[in-house]
């Protein structure tokens, strides 16, 4: 078949655009991909991690991590003018599928935890490994139909967040409710840049 | 790893395809970007059947884990097939990441161009 493009590019600036991430966190249905999905210009696409030997070498703990060994990624794309692109993945929030995670946070801009406040044990290891990791998160409680049923400073507190820790209320399906939580994320990430602790 | 593979075996498995390599010479993030380059278009008809897939997605950017997504590989396979392709010259990568650095945070000014490029949005 013929290929469609006219000259080779230099290894930067010439075409060839830039990729950034956020990792969107958060544990079983509670809306990760629709998140995605709202703001992603293709439909989430999915792909899967592997536990191989390379990542074994990690220490994973418990029963769960030996019967799960890979782990599916539902992932979207944002084209940001000509030379940038965000992509958005979405990874679950529990600490068995600790050994991605390492390689999704490296680079990264940030993450949004998303909450679901009737399952907010569902992300506690996320927060703490963010928090380990030096990376920047925003923490966004999903309201399904509009409604969370506990604060904004209980979640704060139950999930012991550090108080700079930017909190909000979002809704997954609502493309403008989520770039607003993204917005929040890239401003804590620049705050947190130009400022380092 | 045990024991040599079996000759029984119905499917191949995936990492048959990098000869039984978890790892690239070079580390791609998932959202490494590669395109064909030149020397790939004019050598895919040649390539194994996968790589020629490879060479056809990436006519336009693409990521990594498009790629895995797309060819329905597991991304490590996918990570080790076009790390060889990048070195053969078949694919061109940018933000290669060289070192495993946990620090590589964006920079400011990168940052703020994606703070405009979502306000804009």
């Amino acid at each position: 078949m013929a290929f469609k493009r006219s000259e080779p590019t230099p290894k930067s600036g010439g075409g060839v655009p830039i990729p950034v991430k956020i990792v969107v966190a958060g544990g079983y249905a509670v809306g990760k991909t629709t998140f995605v999905g709202s703001i992603s210009e293709i439909e989430p696409l999915t792909t899967e991690a592997s536990l191989t030997s390379h990542s074994a070498g990690v220490d994973i703990a418990g029963e769960a991590a030996k019967k799960s060994t890979t782990v599916a990624m539902d992932f979207g794309r944002i084209g940001l003018g000509d030379d940038l692109i965000l992509y958005l993945f979405g990874t679950p929030g529990q600490d068995r599928f600790h050994f991605m995670w390492d390689d999704l946070v490296r680079g990264a801009i940030g993450a949004v935890v998303l909450v679901d406040t009737s399952r907010l044990e569902d992300c506690f290891a996320a927060v703490d490994y963010f928090e380990s990791a030096g990376l920047p998160f925003v923490v966004a409680v999903n309201a399904f139909f509009g409604r969370i049923h506990h604060s904004l400073e209980d979640v704060r507190e139950a999930l012991s967040i550090p108080a700079d820790v930017p909190m909000m209320v979002t809704d997954a399906r609502d493309r403008a409710a989520t770039k607003a939580t993204l917005l929040e994320l890239v401003q804590h990430a620049l705050t947190k840049a130009g400022a380092p602790a | 790893m045990t024991d040599a593979p079996r000759e029984s075996r119905l499917r191949v498995r995936p990492y048959a395809l990098t000869g039984g390599r978890v790892r690239s010479s070079t580390e791609l993030a998932l959202e490494t970007i590669v395109r064909v380059t030149s020397r790939g278009e004019a050598s895919a008809a040649e390539l194994a059947s996968e790589r020629r897939r490879i060479c056809e997605i990436c006519v336009d950017p693409t990521s990594i884990a498009e790629v895995s997504a797309h060819l329905k590989l597991p991304l490590g396979v996918v990570r080790v097939l076009v790390g060889d392709m990048v070195t053969e010259g078949f694919l061109e990568a940018n933000a290669m990441i060289v070192a495993a650095d946990e620090d590589s945070r964006p920079d400011l000014r990168l940052l703020e161009r994606v703070l405009d490029g979502l306000q804009a949005l």
